[in-house]
């Protein structure tokens, strides 16, 4: 699915990815943790086409194609989505007639034709539920005075929307309370298929109790440092970073 | 307003420039250039107009020459000269048109072409249009429907001619020939516009609409709209102005003068895309316009505009609010791209009591423009518990463009509640990236916002304006993000 090789880039001459690789399979969900700093945000702003990022070294290959090459909406349009850990407001305009929109552009970018406005509402209908999102939310303006929780959800419910092949979750477990963190959980699940592919970066494990991760990857210092099954996860939550950031230095 | 569908939208922005400035081939008659009596006497003549109007014309004539053109404005152009200006251009064999099979085809065609065919009109929307090209209106569409009504929607020159009373009892009463410069001028010179009258108790049943379309080479436009509704009454009008793409600068001056009698309503809409010059700020129209209401008792108008059209825009569509209980509303948007400028807004008359106003103004600067938001909210004596709300928002596409905001309040009554909001921010490089990220391109992210931060006030549009005012605000602003 997406095949990430020795990735550098930096930030206002800052470097802040040192040899990156990741290779990401479909059917897989593959968790990225790592303490602040490690260049976690930045992996997923570099994936969705952030232009502030230098790319200095390295290659992403995206279901074959140069992801480097692609511009942010082209990426979206082959099925990359970003579930941003500070979601946007966008005052006066409707959270439907948004995703219309993004549908819109999607399908046209696929020789498809417009959805029919029945369809659409049928649509919205069906994933509102997986995120128990209240279908009010869903006619206000895209994330305008919607609560921390509501933000994540919708952010959830747009990536049901648009049916993603892979879906780059940054932080969405973060200011959620434990009853939004099950619900957004139950939606990434829900639309979990062998044809598609999830990147859940994360800071706590404890989102990973509902989203069950194949692979778990330590970032530190702009490099994936060690690679684990789940149980990587819970060891981490237990005994911090420390041990590793030692384990490298020993090494 | 969903149904204007994303692709035509891509369709418009394809066709980004100016698609009004084309040239309609129909023969003109013009009379020579310059301003003087004798150019007064004519118009007056050629339209055979009584008496007591070209009196009128040549006060106002006198007066204008002891005026001088305003300069308090922010906005900086080269002054027209008025003598190298035609002040008289008709398409000719206009003479009044006994049904719509008589109008020149060429002249349907530019209809058309405008998005106003009065065929398909009359068959779907129902709305009356009034169509004037250069100084004349050229056709009235359901005239008799509205006759039944007793309701009176004619171009200016018939109701002159057919209602001499009415004319002249309103005229000039809102925006008297001395107000300011360019409405002496009109006053002196105006040739065509539209007339409207409801009578008592009647609820006009559809849009009337008036296009206003400048044809000829360096010729002026000059019209006047007068809409009186009367007690009861209520009436929604509509104005769609357009011009060729031409590198010399126009002028429109215009009044529209606006009255509300005893519970009436009057709801009046522009959308103004006058030729706004092209990318270096050669050419367009100067549309320099006096635009006032009066409400009598627990009467209400409405002023709603959009404005993405003309090189320079001066222009504050005004409510007296005489009466008591009486509500004025004034909802813009300015849009300003390039080298344009806008110094627009409104004034607000409080004279009698509980009398309401409220004020919502969204400008979006793009390019090099400038756009200023120009208000007076003015509360006088006896106007107790008089209340205003003002809300003046200003959107920044670009690093080098200006938005202003000039607001002014006089209040002479304690007991007056007025409240003023204003926020200035700039097109969100987070909210372009989080649409684009959603597959969205950014001319089509950039017309989501703008349409999003103007919603309050293109919700006052009718249906199909409100469509036409998304469509002009996408291709205004088109590539204007930097």
């Amino acid at each position: 699915m997406i095949e990430i090789k020795n990735l550098h880039a930096n930030i206002e001459g800052k470097e802040i990815l040192k040899g990156l690789t990741l290779n990401v399979k479909a059917g897989e969900v593959h968790a990225i943790m790592g303490p602040n700093g490690a260049g976690k945000s930045t992996l997923a702003s570099i994936l969705a086409g952030r232009e502030e990022y230098e790319i200095t070294a390295g290659e992403i290959t995206f279901d074959g194609a140069d992801l480097l090459e692609l511009s942010t909406e082209e990426r979206a349009r082959e099925g990359l989505f970003l579930a941003f850990q500070y979601p946007v407001e966008i005052p006066g305009v409707s959270n439907v007639n948004f995703l219309r929109t993004a549908l819109n552009e999607i399908r046209e970018a696929k020789g498809q034709d417009p959805i029919s406005a029945k369809e659409f509402m049928a649509l919205v209908r069906e994933k509102s539920k997986i995120v128990e999102l209240d279908s009010k939310l869903a006619s206000r303006s895209v994330n305008e005075g919607f609560s921390g929780g509501e933000k994540k959800r919708n952010e959830i419910f747009q990536m049901a929307m648009l049916n993603p092949k892979l879906a780059v979750l940054d932080e969405t477990d973060s200011g959620l309370d434990i009853d939004a963190l099950r619900i957004v959980a139950k939606g990434v699940n829900s639309l979990k298929s062998p044809k598609n592919a999830s990147i859940v970066i994360t800071h706590y494990q404890r989102l990973l109790d509902h989203i069950v991760p194949d692979f778990v990857h330590v970032l530190y210092d702009g490099r994936i440092v060690k690679t684990g099954g789940k149980e990587l996860a819970l060891e981490l939550e237990d005994k911090g970073y420390d041990w590793i950031k030692e384990e490298l230095q020993v090494s | 307003m969903a149904q204007y569908t994303e692709n035509e939208l891509a369709k418009d922005l394809e066709d980004q420039d100016y698609k009004f400035g084309f040239v309609t081939d129909v023969e003109t008659e013009t009379i020579r250039q310059g301003l003087d009596e004798g150019i007064i006497r004519l118009i007056s003549t050629k339209k055979e107009e009584p008496e007591w109007l070209l009196k009128y014309r040549l006060t106002a004539f006198a007066a204008w020459q002891k005026m001088t053109e305003p300069e308090w404005a922010h906005v900086r152009y080269k002054k027209p000269d008025f003598q190298k200006i035609t002040y008289f251009a008709a398409p000719k064999q206009s003479k009044k048109y006994e049904s719509w099979d008589d109008v020149d085809p060429e002249m349907k065609e530019t209809m058309a072409k405008l998005g106003i065919s009065l065929e398909e009109q009359k068959k779907l929307t129902g709305v009356a249009v009034d169509f004037v090209m250069d100084s004349v209106s050229v056709a009235t569409s359901f005239k008799s429907k509205l006759k039944e009504l007793g309701i009176i929607f004619c171009s200016f020159s018939e109701a002159v001619q057919d209602y001499p009373e009415l004319v002249q009892e309103h005229m000039g009463t809102i925006v008297p020939h001395t107000d300011n410069f360019y409405a002496a001028l009109n006053a002196a010179v105006f040739t065509d516009g539209s007339f409207c009258y409801i009578p008592k108790g009647v609820r006009c049943p559809m849009e009337l609409s008036t296009y206003f379309r400048i044809n000829a080479e360096g010729t002026g436009q000059f019209e006047r709209t007068l809409v009186v509704a009367d007690e009861g009454a209520y009436v929604s009008y509509l104005e769609g102005c357009t011009a060729p793409q031409r590198d010399e600068n126009q002028l429109h001056a215009a009044v529209v003068e606006l009255k509300a009698l005893k519970d009436a309503e009057i709801k009046y809409s522009t959308v103004q895309n006058w030729y706004p010059g092209d990318k270096n700020g050669v050419g367009g129209i100067f549309n320099f316009v006096t635009k006032r209401g009066l409400c009598e008792t627990n009467a209400k108008i409405s002023w709603t505009q959009v404005e993405t059209g003309s090189a320079v825009t001066w222009k504050y569509p005004s409510c007296i609010l005489k009466g008591d209980h009486s509500v004025g509303e004034f909802y813009s948007v300015a849009v300003t791209n390039n080298y344009q400028q806008a110094d627009t807004g409104t004034k607000m008359i409080h004279l009698g009591k509980n009398t309401k106003s409220t004020i919502i103004s969204k400008g979006i600067s793009a390019g090099n423009s400038q756009n200023s938001y120009r208000g007076l909210v003015q509360i006088h004596k006896k106007a107790h518990k008089a209340r205003n709300f003002s809300q003046c928002d200003s959107l920044l596409m670009t690093d080098h463009c200006g938005a202003h905001t000039f607001p002014y309040i006089e209040c002479k009554n304690p007991s007056a509640q007025i409240e003023h909001e204003a926020t200035t921010s700039k097109i969100g490089e987070d909210q372009l990236f989080y649409c684009k990220q959603r597959g969205i391109s950014e001319e089509k992210a950039i017309s989501l916002i703008v349409n999003g931060y103007c919603k309050e006030v293109l919700n006052q549009l009718p249906m199909e304006f409100a469509v036409e005012a998304q469509k002009l605000l996408a291709i205004s602003l088109e590539g204007s993000v930097g």
